[in-house]
């Protein structure tokens, strides 16, 4: 049981992993919005 | 419209995704000669499906790009290479740990598990190319690798058929029989994949969007503050 455990969480901490990027990227984009609202 | 079929499908892919795993975990029937481990299939081969269409889609989006030179078609083809990267590093990831206690090693250089990893080594390929290179034809040479990218996908899928390989042989299609019941939890979770691959991808889409939009006032506030500056 243990390898299809693995495999389940492997699968999701892939995905969420993406996601954590993709969120990184909106909150630095939304950042130089700001700045270039401010100018 | 977009407003409100973004949540639906938020709803409709998490749905799909819980009951999917509840049966991949609990409803679906217990494989005789791999036991439990096997289970493992409702996850890897989904996935391969999910990165597989998501692959043909980038070709599709790039053959387009190379005849109209639609950007629209550039960030589809990009946004649809990351995200099968995603579900092709699924496949390579949840494949190995399926391999060890079924045939007692991690990884064998056959010609199915070789060409998987060189599908998914063009495409990160193709995604360090679209990262790092400045240059204005970045998006044409990125849509010509993607093509010949796109060959390696045919030979992935059928390499099972036309080569001995230590892959088992395709169970759905063809000479394969596969029960029933596995059959259709397969299927749920290649739906939920694939729900869960478009909110992704529409994402990502619009992050790439907002991106181009962002450096394009950039480089117009840049180039006003040298025109001011002479």
């Amino acid at each position: 049981m243990k390898f299809l455990y693995a495999a389940y969480a492997a699968t999701w901490i892939i995905h969420i992993s993406y996601l954590a990027l993709l969120l990184r990227r909106y909150i630095r984009l939304r950042n130089e919005i700001q700045e270039l609202n401010q100018r | 419209m977009i407003r409100r079929t973004f949540p639906i499908l938020g709803v409709l892919t998490a749905v799909l995704l819980s009951y999917g795993l509840y049966e991949a975990l609990i409803g679906a029937p217990t494989e005789q000669s791999m036991g439990d481990v096997q289970r493992i299939f409702y996850y890897h081969a989904p996935s391969a499906w999910t990165a597989f269409l998501l692959f043909g889609i980038n070709f599709v989006a790039s053959v387009v790009y190379l005849i109209q030179r639609s950007i629209k078609a550039d960030i589809i083809a990009l946004v649809t290479a990351e995200v099968g990267v995603v579900f092709c590093t699924v496949v390579l990831v949840t494949g190995p740990i399926w391999a060890r206690p079924v045939w007692g090693i991690w990884w064998t250089w056959d010609i199915r598990l070789t060409s998987t990893l060189v599908l998914w080594l063009i495409y990160v390929s193709y995604l360090i190319l679209r990262r790092f290179s400045s240059s204005g034809q970045t998006p044409l040479m990125a849509a010509v690798l993607a093509i010949f990218g796109a060959l390696d996908v045919p030979l992935v899928y059928f390499s099972i058929r036309f080569f001995r390989t230590q892959h088992p042989q395709p169970v759905i299609g063809g000479e394969g029989s596969i029960d029933p019941k596995m059959l259709q939890v397969a299927l749920i979770n290649w739906a939920g994949f694939l729900c869960f691959a478009c909110l992704v991808c529409w994402s990502r889409y619009r992050l790439e969007l907002l991106q181009r939009e962002v450096e394009e006032t950039e480089a117009l506030e840049a180039l006003l503050d040298s025109r001011k500056a002479q």
